[in-house]
């Protein structure tokens, strides 16, 4: 039997798994990707709340996330390309220019 | 008519914004006549303004109140202006001497590169000078007093490309505001105690109700007063500015350190009689610093080879008689000597500068000597002034000196006076004998001079000649007005003088005074001639006295050589503590502790900064950690904290 824990077991290890792609990985494709995994498994622990409480609002607010993620993405996607553009990488370790506009 | 003695002052201000704001563009001849006249035509209405006043008799005077200068409840300050006999014999002196000295400052001053600059600031003073004595309020006084101090700065250190010439203003300066802080709180007093700073105002006050000071208080007011007097008048012990005042052009010396400015503390004290006399041992301690300052500054003079030093430190004796009379409440007498010793020491410091004038620039009284046939007139007017300074009859200073000692000999304050009177006498055989000790040496016997200069020796033009004639004539006959009974005279000066300066009786009987008068009179001659045949002897007859007297005593010779090295003495006393307290004033208080709290700010700041700055090195994962790990300490906090 499947039960409410169950889910929240999964959506757990999928939050790490994608914490833990964030705070590793350097391509920031993956790191993107990584992002997505984590609001996923927010989703996921949203869901199993809503049918086991039996409230509809907790099945409102995954769509609602899913249609920020998609905003998300197209943005985030589009700003990579331009930085991948711009500096020839995509590697987060090479984009610490921002930092080096210093004063001291 | 009321409208009128305002335009006295306004006359040579009127010359000093026009010098002043024009002086290069236009011409020598045109700043001149603008310089000149505007003097001269101050002094013309004074002399009308004297005119008017004689014709309303005894108790008359004028006044004229311009504006409401400041109001503060009851406290009022008014520009207004007094002409009673007193302001009158001072507007005349300042006026009438001031414009000879202008007139003369046109033949000695040409030439030179600043010539606009010397009379703007000469009509300058002579403004301040005729606010201080027209001034009906001692805030307006004390205007005045103010202005004379900084034409005096301005003029002392006219030549101040010269460092030594701008430091002797600056010593001026800064002696005097030492002077000035003592008036100041002076006036304080008065108008926390009287209420008012109008000079008739506080008489009336006084006379209607004398409760409102008691003597202590007038004691206070009255010597704070007199500190600011001993700045302004070069006494004791604030006299050390005026000899180096002479680093001037030497008709500014004449003008302001020796006929007008420095004769203020004189004017003031007289002006406010009402008040010393309510003060007794203020009165004895300016009549002790008076006397004591006149025998002191004598003695310097003799040592002093310097022309216009010797004449400075005859100028702080003579102020010492003044204040002498002031102090023993003889005010008439001390204004009276004030005017005659304008009259003839104006006329030695113009004809030293006519002197300066001919030897190329010589001050030094040991290079000169033969100039009586060089330079007749200079040599005539010189005689005549040396001659009414000695005190010989009938010249001039002879009169007021004669006054100044019996009234200090004869004073209400009792046998003290005679204390007085024998320093006066003594300063007069003093004064006698260094007169002619530069008389001498300067005029008669072999010149001294390098063939240089020798040869370049002539009279001076006629500017300056004629205004030496002008007060050579004042000087012999200036002392008539002041005859006494004794010598068949009228006073008609301490007469005119009367509804203002106050007679304080004298410790005598009628019948007393006449024997004592003539004493003194005999005694005063005596002294005159004394010091005059012994400067002959030393000076004329045996002229290796003076060296072999150098060489015996060389210690008292050299200590009045340096005048006493009272300056040294103040270098060390006040000078260097006063350095030594702004060291440490700038050097620790605001170095390490003022700017320290600041630089103590800024690198706690910079610090705190540094240290975030660290943890910001732009990898994002970095970020990303801080960011889980914090999360993570919240929900640990959260989850477990409430347990």
């Amino acid at each position: 039997m499947i039960t409410t824990t169950h889910y929240l077991i999964l959506a757990a290890v999928v939050f790490a798994i994608g914490a833990f792609g964030v705070l590793t990985r350097r391509n920031l494709l993956v790191m993107l990707m990584s992002v997505e995994l984590m609001l996923n498994a927010a989703n996921l622990t949203f869901v199993a709340f809503a049918k086991d409480l039996g409230d509809m609002g907790g099945h409102i607010f995954p769509i609602f996330i899913m249609t920020v993620a998609a905003c998300e993405v197209a943005v985030g996607l589009a700003i990579i390309i331009t930085i991948f553009r711009l500096g020839d990488t995509s590697d987060v370790l090479d984009l610490t220019f921002m930092k080096d506009i210093k004063s001291g | 008519m009321d409208n009128v003695i305002w335009i006295i002052p306004l006359l040579p201000l009127a010359g000093f914004l026009i010098n002043g704001l024009g002086g290069r563009r236009l011409p020598d001849r045109l700043v001149s006549f603008v310089g000149v006249s505007l003097p001269i035509a101050s002094f013309v209405l004074s002399v009308w303004a004297f005119l008017q006043l004689l014709k309303l008799g005894e108790e008359g005077e004028i006044t004229c109140t311009l504006y409401s200068w400041i109001f503060s409840g009851n406290f009022e300050v008014s520009l207004a202006f007094l002409l009673d006999p007193l302001s009158c014999v001072m507007a005349l002196v300042v006026s009438g001497v001031g414009s000879a000295i202008h007139l003369y400052s046109v033949g000695y001053m040409h030439g030179d590169k600043s010539y606009a600059r010397y009379f703007s600031f000469l009509n300058l003073f002579l403004f301040s000078m005729l606010v201080l004595v027209l001034a009906e309020d001692l805030v307006l006084l004390f205007l005045g007093w103010e202005g004379v101090g900084l034409c005096s700065y301005l003029l002392i250190g006219f030549w101040f490309d010269d460092m030594e010439k701008a430091k002797a203003g600056k010593k001026a300066f800064i002696v005097n505001r030492i002077g000035d802080f003592g008036f100041f709180i002076g006036m304080a007093l008065i108008v926390i105690t009287i209420g008012t700073l109008n000079v008739p105002g506080m008489k009336e006050i006084l006379e209607n109700n004398p409760g409102v000071i008691t003597t202590g208080m007038a004691t206070a007011v009255t010597l704070f007063l007199f500190v600011g007097a001993t700045g302004k008048s070069a006494q004791i012990p604030l006299y050390v500015w005026l000899p180096d005042a002479m680093a001037g052009p030497t008709p500014v010396s004449a003008l302001i350190h020796a006929a007008t400015m420095v004769t203020a503390g004189v004017y003031m004290i007289a002006r406010l009689n009402f008040l010393y006399v309510l003060a007794p041992t203020t009165m004895i301690i300016v009549a002790l610093i008076g006397s004591f300052t006149a025998l002191y500054a004598a003695t310097i003079g003799i040592a002093q080879n310097d022309i216009k030093k010797v004449l400075a430190y005859s100028t702080i004796s003579q102020l010492g008689y003044m204040f002498t009379a002031v102090g023993v409440g003889a005010f008439s007498a001390g204004i009276f000597h004030l005017m005659t010793h304008a009259f003839f020491k104006a006329l030695l410091f113009l004809g030293a500068g006519s002197v300066i004038h001919a030897m190329s620039g010589e001050q030094d009284i040991r290079k000169m000597g033969g100039l009586r046939e060089k330079m007749p007139v200079t040599f005539w007017t010189f005689l005549i002034a040396t001659l009414a300074i000695s005190g010989i009859p009938p010249l001039a200073g002879f009169f007021s000196k004669d006054e100044i000692l019996w009234k200090a000999f004869s004073t209400h304050l009792g046998s003290i006076g005679i204390l007085f009177w024998a320093l006066g006498l003594v300063a007069a055989v003093v004064t006698a004998f260094y007169m002619f000790r530069l008389f001498f040496m300067a005029f008669t016997g072999e010149s001294r001079a390098s063939a240089d200069v020798k040869k370049h020796i002539h009279e001076s033009p006629f500017s300056m000649s004629s205004v030496l004639l002008l007060l050579g004539l004042l000087s012999a006959i200036g002392g008539f007005i002041g005859v006494p009974e004794l010598l068949g005279g009228h006073n008609t000066f301490e007469r005119f003088l009367e509804p203002v300066l106050p007679h304080l009786g004298s410790r005598f009987s009628e019948h007393d005074a006449h024997f004592w008068e003539i004493v003194l009179l005999v005694f005063s001659l005596v002294a005159a001639a004394t010091g005059i045949f012994l400067a002959y002897v030393m000076y004329v007859r045996r002229a290796d006295i003076p060296k072999k007297f150098a060489k015996n005593y060389k210690a008292v010779y050299g200590l009045v050589y340096d005048k006493y090295r009272i300056d040294e003495l103040y270098e060390i006393v006040f000078i260097k503590p006063f350095f030594a307290l702004g060291w440490i004033f700038s050097g620790v208080i605001d170095n390490w502790i003022v700017d320290g709290i600041v630089r103590l700010l800024t690198a706690m700041t910079a610090g705190l900064g540094r240290l975030f700055n660290a943890s910001q090195d732009g990898d994002v994962r970095v970020y990303g950690r801080v960011l889980l790990g914090g999360l993570l300490l919240i929900l640990i906090i959260v989850v477990f904290g409430r347990v």
